[in-house]
């Protein structure tokens, strides 16, 4: 590779700056910042809960700049998509957004993501990871582009029951009334701003792409705007307790992408995630499609469940049980949380056959570390609906003005 | 398809009238099946055609001998009644050496090398011998719980453990060698070493030295012993076998259209429905048996789109880049090799004078040129079958090692002339005065073989037999045993197992798999 070192980036600081990260460094009270995906991002700004309480509450900005960018185009680029990911992309309409997965030969789950169409023939995949072998390899044979744009596109979320009114007082004329997973196309001063209503809180929220450049003019207008709307800054953990009262998977938490998995049995199908509902079998072809199809048939061996938990005490990587004295597990946590907000004590568990359906009562054993002396508890858990928190608002058209 | 009328529909269509195909239909229609051959060219045989070069000169066109089509494959489609002769059986190797020095291999021996050949030949006879059943085989499938495929291994490892404590622990110390350090081994004489290496090498990406060389070495010498009749020149070339297999196919009720490109499998409810040619033409059918190389049926037929990436891009990986070329030559007089009697002359003259001189001539294809000394395999066709030249003049056939598909720059008109020169002048010193008598040439390149024959990158076996691409694993995995990730397409071609030279397994066992699932309208 003869390629240039990327400019502003050396060995001893190897994780890149985002747009807003001078901004961010300005109010990182708890100086707490992450890697992800190459690049330096706030972990936790202040304290979590009133983080998470202005999710909830008010208005907040995340940096998601991050978020792995690729823009997709060509003739035929729908037939590419088609094949790629599992979901019916010919049914997503210009300036929609779609969350699909997309999974190996084998049907297991390599990556989610949301894909945005932008054009007739331009659409716009944001992943978690980088995908762009996968992506390149499953080009082969068809007419289509697929380049990374990470760097070229600052994107930050604002989400809470606020955000309509922020963007409101932004100028944006009309942006009450735009729909759930639309997008919408807006001026900020001389750059062109693309808005959609997408998210990963399961609130009201949207989220904003615009150019580098202006991304701190961007930001500082958002700030202003939100001045009397509560709003603030957030890091990753707040978002990540947001996502899973919204009942979402992380990837590297609730299951690992196939193509990095090790051991043979670790890999999770969508079917085992709770994905059905994006596998559309009717379609045609989609890589795995076939052994979806013979894994549907043989029947899911496991599948991702909501759990409602008795007590207040998170059961992080806890294992599930039958009874309360069974030596054998029959799943386990991958995500839990004590919702202050639905008051209750959640998670997301991967759990075996036939302990999957709705209604379902199991018992977790939950360890406390109670200052250094550690306790055991069984727990009564239930499998339960998900999303745990679906406000009306996060739906509602027009968007509320709270 | 509703464009396909009755008469259009068939239980079985065969992409392709290569051996294979032909091999596949005839056994196809012999068990009932309705099918229907297309072929592109204006004859049956694939790359194992007899065509004019010169005019009033005929070659085969690919391989000019055959030797690992078994006699009793021969005698199931009733060759010989189809009027397959052979005007030479068992034919001698002859290496020609530096400075005029000629080699009989076998019986021209003395010496030490005498008795070492003895030995050796016998005992890769009895490895040959072993593993044979393995190629007449469809290979187990690897990572199943089915009893079939367990027992198919443990034949597999029965066969090497009853070559008997000694023999075994030699076939699994040369196995993984190469053939460089296998001939060093064994022999003295450098021109011997040349030409039994050359053999190991000839149509595959490797030198002498390449790991796996003793393995496609051992995968010849099985095939030749279930063919069982050594090296064989066919009477009227190898488009004879092929005219023979082509009239055993229509006259098992096949029917063989030529001049008929497919350009499309189609596809319906996620299996093969039938082809579209390239006239726009279509054909409904109950299954499709592609005789064309993995590449070609996958990426270009079928395409990517009906099959899942992590396949598709397998199937690119496949190395299936051609390194042998071709020369014929049409000559006004029999050339006179100096050193070798007339006996010797019919059978295969071999021009590796040493190990290291084919691994020199191999390093220049790795940097994308051709061998500034290459190595040959030259047959002199019209010395046993007169009717391939006109009377009094005669036909040299040789296979060229190295000749890489990917030349730097390209096969440019240039670039042909050159190579050309290159082995009528290593031929000359061979045969002085050959030159002159030269009255037309003609070079193919892999990329010549791609363009006439249809076989992607222009390789003789569609695909490297290697360790990686062989047995239970060739071509790829998921397209093993003949089948393909989708229902009703099967292949049949030297890109299966057990790949290439004119054998007809592959076809043969194809139709068997063909038949066992039971794909029909």
């Amino acid at each position: 590779m003869s390629a240039e070192p990327r400019k502003g980036i050396d060995f001893r600081h190897p994780l890149l700056p985002t747009p807003f990260h001078r901004r961010a460094r300005e109010l990182a009270q708890a100086d707490s910042f992450v890697a992800w995906a190459g690049y330096t991002t706030v972990d936790v700004f202040t304290t979590v809960e009133q983080e998470y309480f202005a999710i909830r509450n008010a208005a907040t900005l995340y940096d998601l700049t991050p978020m792995v960018k690729y823009r997709i185009t060509g003739p035929q680029a729908l037939d590419y998509l088609n094949r790629l990911v599992t979901r019916d992309v010919a049914r997503l309409r210009v300036n929609r957004v779609q969350y699909c997965c997309w999974c190996n030969d084998a049907g297991h789950l390599i990556d989610d993501g949301t894909l945005f169409r932008l054009g007739e023939a331009e659409y716009l995949l944001c992943t978690a990871e980088r995908q762009i072998d996968w992506l390149l390899a499953s080009a082969i044979g068809f007419e289509v582009e697929v380049r990374e744009i990470t760097e070229e596109v600052a994107a930050l979320s604002l989400q809470g029951p606020t955000s309509c009114a922020v963007l409101k007082g932004l100028g944006l004329a009309g942006i009450e009334n735009l729909k759930p997973f639309e997008i919408g196309r807006f001026s900020l001063g001389d750059a062109a701003l693309t808005v959609s209503r997408t998210g990963f809180t399961g609130d009201l929220g949207y989220e904003l792409w615009i150019a580098p450049q202006a991304a701190e003019a961007l930001w500082d207008a958002l700030i202003e705007a939100g001045r009397g709307r509560g709003i603030r800054a957030i890091g990753s953990q707040a978002l990540n307790m947001a996502r899973i009262e919204a009942g979402f998977i992380a990837p590297n938490v609730d299951f690992i992408s196939a193509e990095h998995t090790i051991r043979i049995g670790t890999e999770r199908s969508p079917l085992e995630m709770g994905l059905a509902w994006l596998v559309d079998f009717d379609k045609g072809q989609f890589t795995g499609r076939r052994a979806l199809l013979a894994e549907r048939a043989r029947g899911v061996a496991r599948q991702l469940v909501a759990l409602d938990i008795q007590g207040n005490k998170p059961a992080r990587d806890s294992l599930l049980y039958v009874t309360p004295t069974s030596k054998r597990e029959i799943g386990s946590i991958t995500s839990a949380m004590w919702s202050p907000t639905c008051k209750r004590n959640i998670a997301l568990a991967m759990v075996e056959a036939p302990y999957y359906s709705n209604g379902t009562k199991l018992w977790v054993d939950i360890y406390l570390n109670r200052e250094l002396v550690w306790e055991r508890r069984m727990c009564r858990a239930e499998v339960c609906e998900r999303p745990f928190f679906a406000p009306d608002r996060r739906r509602a058209t027009p968007a509320g003005d709270t | 398809m509703s464009a396909a009328t009755a008469a259009q529909r068939h239980d079985c269509i065969v992409i392709g009238a290569g051996h294979n195909g032909l091999v596949a239909a005839t056994l196809l229609a012999r068990a009932g099946r309705k099918v229907l051959v297309l072929e592109a060219g204006s004859q049956a045989g694939g790359a194992a055609v007899t065509r004019a070069f010169h005019p009033g000169f005929r070659v085969s066109a690919a391989a000019h001998l055959l030797h690992l089509m078994p006699a009793q494959l021969q005698r199931e489609l009733g060759l010989e009644a189809r009027g397959l002769k052979f005007v030479g059986t068992q034919l001698p190797t002859t290496a020609l050496g530096a400075d005029g020095a000629v080699l009989g291999i076998g019986a021209g021996l003395s010496g030490t090398d005498a008795a070492a050949y003895a030995a050796y030949s016998e005992r890769m006879r009895r490895f040959g011998a072993a593993l044979a059943p393995v190629m007449g085989a469809t290979p187990p499938r690897l990572g199943t719980e089915r009893w079939q495929d367990t027992l198919a291994l443990l034949g597999i490892g029965w066969r090497i453990r009853r070559l008997g404590r000694n023999d075994m622990r030699e076939l699994l110390r040369i196995g993984g060698m190469n053939v460089y350090d296998l001939l060093k081994d064994h022999f003295e004489s450098p021109l011997l070493q040349g030409a039994l290496g050359l053999d190991a090498i000839l149509g595959t990406n490797f030198g002498p030295r390449s790991p796996g060389t003793v393995l496609t070495l051992l995968y010849r010498l099985a095939g030749e012993s279930a063919a069982g009749g050594g090296l064989m020149q066919p009477q009227g070339g190898m488009g004879a076998v092929c005219d023979a297999l082509a009239q055993a196919a229509v006259a098992a009720g096949a029917t063989l259209r030529l001049d008929a490109p497919v350009a499309q499998i189609l596809v319906e409810g996620d299996r093969a429905s039938g082809v579209r040619l390239a006239s726009g033409e279509e054909f409904a059918a109950g299954c499709v048996v592609s005789n064309a190389d993995p590449k070609t049926t996958f990426l270009k037929l079928l395409g990517a789109r009906h099959l899942d990436t992590g396949f598709v891009r397998r199937v690119t990986h496949i190395r299936s880049r051609g390194l042998s070329a071709k020369l014929h030559l049409a000559l006004s007089a029999a050339p006179r090799f100096s050193g070798v009697d007339a006996a010797r002359l019919t059978g295969r003259l071999v021009i590796a004078p040493s190990l290291e001189h084919i691994e020199q001539a191999y390093n220049h294809s790795k940097y994308g040129e051709f061998s500034a000394a290459p190595v040959m395999e030259v047959t002199l066709p019209t010395l046993a079958d007169s009717g391939l030249a006109p009377a009094g003049q005669h036909v040299l056939s040789a296979v060229v090692q190295y000749a890489p598909y990917a030349l730097k720059g390209g096969w440019s008109d240039d670039q042909r002339r050159a190579f050309t020169a290159l082995l009528i002048d290593t031929l000359e010193r061979h045969a002085p005065g050959l030159r002159t008598s030269v009255l037309g040439a003609e070079l193919l390149t892999p990329v010549d073989i791609e363009d006439e024959f249809r076989i992607d990158g222009g390789h003789w076996h569609h695909a490297d037999l290697a360790f990686d691409q062989f047995l239970m694993v060739r071509p790829v995995p998921g397209a093993t045993q003949h089948s393909t990730p989708l229902a009703g397409l099967y292949l049949c071609g030297a890109g299966c197992h057990p790949g290439g030279g004119v054998m007809g397994i592959a076809g043969r066992n194809a139709a068997q798999q063909v038949l066992k699932a039971g794909d029909r309208t």
